[in-house]
């Protein structure tokens, strides 16, 4: 089985063992964690198909999150690069700054219904620990984040948005003190919690079950957007969906709607930070943090270090989700520097009123290069998944200045 | 299949008295020192633990945690451990040696090779903490094919007809998670409740060997006197931490600790 099948739900296409494609995901877990795991994935399952959680969820989305994010043709840039029309999704307009409001909302509504009184969640930029903060207060659950303490000092207005809505931040100081160590923490803490604590993995990653609640929670992008694109066009035209890649929640919310159209229709394309990029390096497959993936480890078989300007990037695996599409080519993989993509923050700026943060700057690199190059009636769409007020001192020490 | 494993039960069955499991890092802190450690403490523990360091573990406290990095950056891999190990098995008091680690290093060195040198070096037993039932029924049939006993681990949390499946899919040793925790935590059940789990475990089938770890430490050791076998991990790994930082010959100092443990056993 090389190919995606139509009529099933991407993360719906594993078999009795949580594997895609036989070989990726899977549920690399200990012993103590089956039960549980076991527990949330019935649980899922039901809701998923409950129509009273779904009106649910829908009115968290709509009222709690502020509904659909907006979808718009950016001019300057368009006429500046001369090539195929370039759109917008702007999810960074989304209350909680990135679309990861959309999984940490639904991590907390599962908690909720679990009965469980408290969740624990791993983030690297502090997007994923900003919006399960702000749910969990919400929700009246009480919230621990894991954080690298690398990343809570590049991404200290996070750290300090998170305590402020009553999160426990747990700094995580070993390995590369990054993401990649933050996770690892947060699932030997549900481990030892796992009767208590409901776990809210920060992406597509893990076990099974966590990366397709994930994918489900951001599939809301997908949904919005191809409606959005049927009034604005009439119908789906020749498409180009570029989306950053971290652990890929944001690309596979994204793309999940478009999957069953040809690629030469709808192409989509993932873009990885250069030195945290297993899919455009073509990594081996590695087993981290509870699924098969393929992944940054040295020739002993150890986990590699990885870098990015981009907290949110920084980690050696992506999900089981995206091998699947790399390996039946459903979606083609490329990478980018630290320095494209400030470049690409500096043109934007330059253009449009508009303030990614670095993680979607890489997708931005990518729309930039490929524009000129595809006639006018293609339309590249970027998803520009984060607001990049939490970067602004980062870029402002790369290069000088932060627009206003 | 007759196993290293099973003669050591014998001698403890006889002896009226749990055997004693030590657990240590290879290659902690240094490949040379781990193995002497390893020879010091085989004049007191019945069979040897030996971790496969990892660097993202997924269920290993902070002290399991601070011998694998100083394994990992002394430049342990696994063909050290696996020539260490061979050196071991020469020396004439060396014990039945468990490998015991994460699947990711054995995935990546080939489940197949894996075993095949793990057999020709003399180990006996295999833990791999993430590689749960059902999905370790291959790689489980594959070690009984070379004689090496592959060790189900069952949890407080583990339900009784799972318990049921994984113990009639085990070979001749079981390992009880005492409770739910990573390893080095402070034990969260009583003795009494962890007991009582021995016994079901026990009872579902009265001839295999199970085994029980995860925060047995001096303070904890007597009130299992009554299990088949005892696992020490955490607390050895934070012996070797505290003398290396203290300078002192860990090697002796854990072999002490040990010792102290063993009478507690009597
Ligand atoms: C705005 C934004 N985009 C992308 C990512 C990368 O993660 P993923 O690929 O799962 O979307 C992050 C991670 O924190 C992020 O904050």
């Amino acid at each position: 089985m090389t190919k995606i099948k139509k009529n099933i739900p991407l993360i719906d296409q594993h078999n009795e063992r949580g594997f895609y494609l036989n070989k990726f995901g899977g549920n690399f877990v200990a012993e103590t964690a089956i039960k549980p795991i076991e527990d949330l994935s019935n649980l899922f399952e039901k809701l998923r198909k409950n129509k009273k959680f779904l009106r649910k969820r829908d009115k968290y989305f709509k009222y709690y999150l502020g509904g659909e994010t907006p979808f718009f043709k950016l001019e300057n840039l368009t006429k500046h690069l001369g090539g195929a029309q370039i759109w917008c999704k702007d999810v960074s307009a989304i209350n909680g700054d990135a679309h990861k409001a959309y999984h940490a909302t639904v991590n907390a509504l599962i908690c909720k219904e679990s009965g469980k009184k408290s969740l624990a969640g791993d983030t690297g930029a502090g997007m994923f620990g900003k919006n399960l903060a702000m749910a969990a207060k919400e929700m009246k659950i009480k919230c621990k984040i894991f954080m690298g303490t690398k990343d809570i000092s590049r991404q200290a207005l996070n750290v300090k948005f998170m305590k402020k809505a009553g999160a426990e931040v747990v700094p995580v100081d070993t390995g590369s003190r990054t993401l990649v160590d933050a996770v690892s923490e947060c699932m030997r803490f549900y481990v030892s919690n796992c009767q208590t604590t409901h776990l809210a993995v920060g992406s597509a990653i893990g076990a099974n079950v966590f990366l397709k609640i994930c994918a489900w929670s951001t599939s809301q992008i997908s949904r919005e957007l191809k409606s959005q694109i049927i009034k604005e066009f009439g119908k789906i035209p020749k498409l180009h969906l570029l989306n950053v890649i971290g652990g890929g929640s944001s690309a596979i919310g994204f793309w999940n709607e478009f999957i069953n159209y040809s690629k030469n229709h709808v192409k989509l394309t993932g873009v990885e930070a250069k030195y945290a990029a297993p899919l455009t390096t073509n990594a081996k497959i590695a087993i981290l943090h509870g699924a098969a993936q393929y992944c940054l480890q040295d020739k002993n078989g150890q986990i590699a270090d990885t870098h990015s300007i981009s907290a949110g990037l920084d980690y050696p695996g992506v999900s089981p989700l995206h091998c699947m599409l790399k390996d039946t080519k459903r979606a083609k993989y490329t990478s980018c520097s630290d320095e494209g993509a400030l470049n690409a923050l500096k043109l934007i700026w330059k253009y449009e009123n508009l303030r990614p943060s670095l993680e979607p700057a890489h997708a931005w690199a990518e729309c930039i290069r490929i524009a000129p190059k595809l006639k006018k009636d293609e339309v590249i769409i970027v998803n520009n998944c984060g607001s990049g007020s939490k970067d602004a001192k980062i870029i402002k020490n790369k290069i000088g200045y932060y627009p206003k | 299949m007759r196993n290293e494993i099973d003669k050591a039960f014998k001698i403890t069955r006889k002896e009226n008295r749990p055997a004693l499991i030590s657990f240590t890092v290879a290659g902690d802190n240094t490949k040379k020192k781990s193995l002497e450690i390893l020879k010091s403490i085989s004049n007191t523990v019945d069979i040897a633990e030996w971790g496969m360091a990892f660097n993202c573990p997924g269920a290993d406290g902070p002290e399991i945690q601070n011998s694998s990095y100083r394994a990992i950056k002394n430049g342990i891999k696994l063909n050290d451990t696996f020539s260490l190990i061979k050196k071991y098995k020469k020396y004439k008091n060396s014990k039945p040696l468990i490998l015991m680690g994460y699947y990711q290093l054995i995935y990546n060195y080939g489940e197949k090779k894996f075993i095949k040198k793990c057999k020709s070096v003399g180990v006996s037993g295999l833990i791999v903490v993430d590689l749960p039932w059902p999905d370790n029924k291959n790689f489980s049939k594959l070690c009984k094919k070379n004689s090496i006993c592959f060790i189900q681990l069952i949890a407080p949390t583990t339900s009784k007809s799972r318990m049921k499946s994984i113990v009639k899919d085990s070979h001749q040793l079981i390992y009880q998670v005492s409770n739910v925790n990573i390893t080095g935590g402070k034990l969260k059940s009583t003795a009494k409740t962890i007991l009582k789990n021995y016994q079901i475990i026990k009872k579902i089938n009265p001839t295999k060997n199970v085994i029980i770890g995860f925060g047995i430490t001096k303070d904890t050791i007597a009130d299992f006197k009554r299990a088949n076998g005892l696992v020490v991990g955490s607390a050895c790994c934070k012996v070797i931490s505290n003398a290396i930082k203290n300078g002192l010959n860990p090697a002796k100092k854990l072999n002490n600790m040990l010792l102290s443990l063993k009478e507690k056993l009597k």
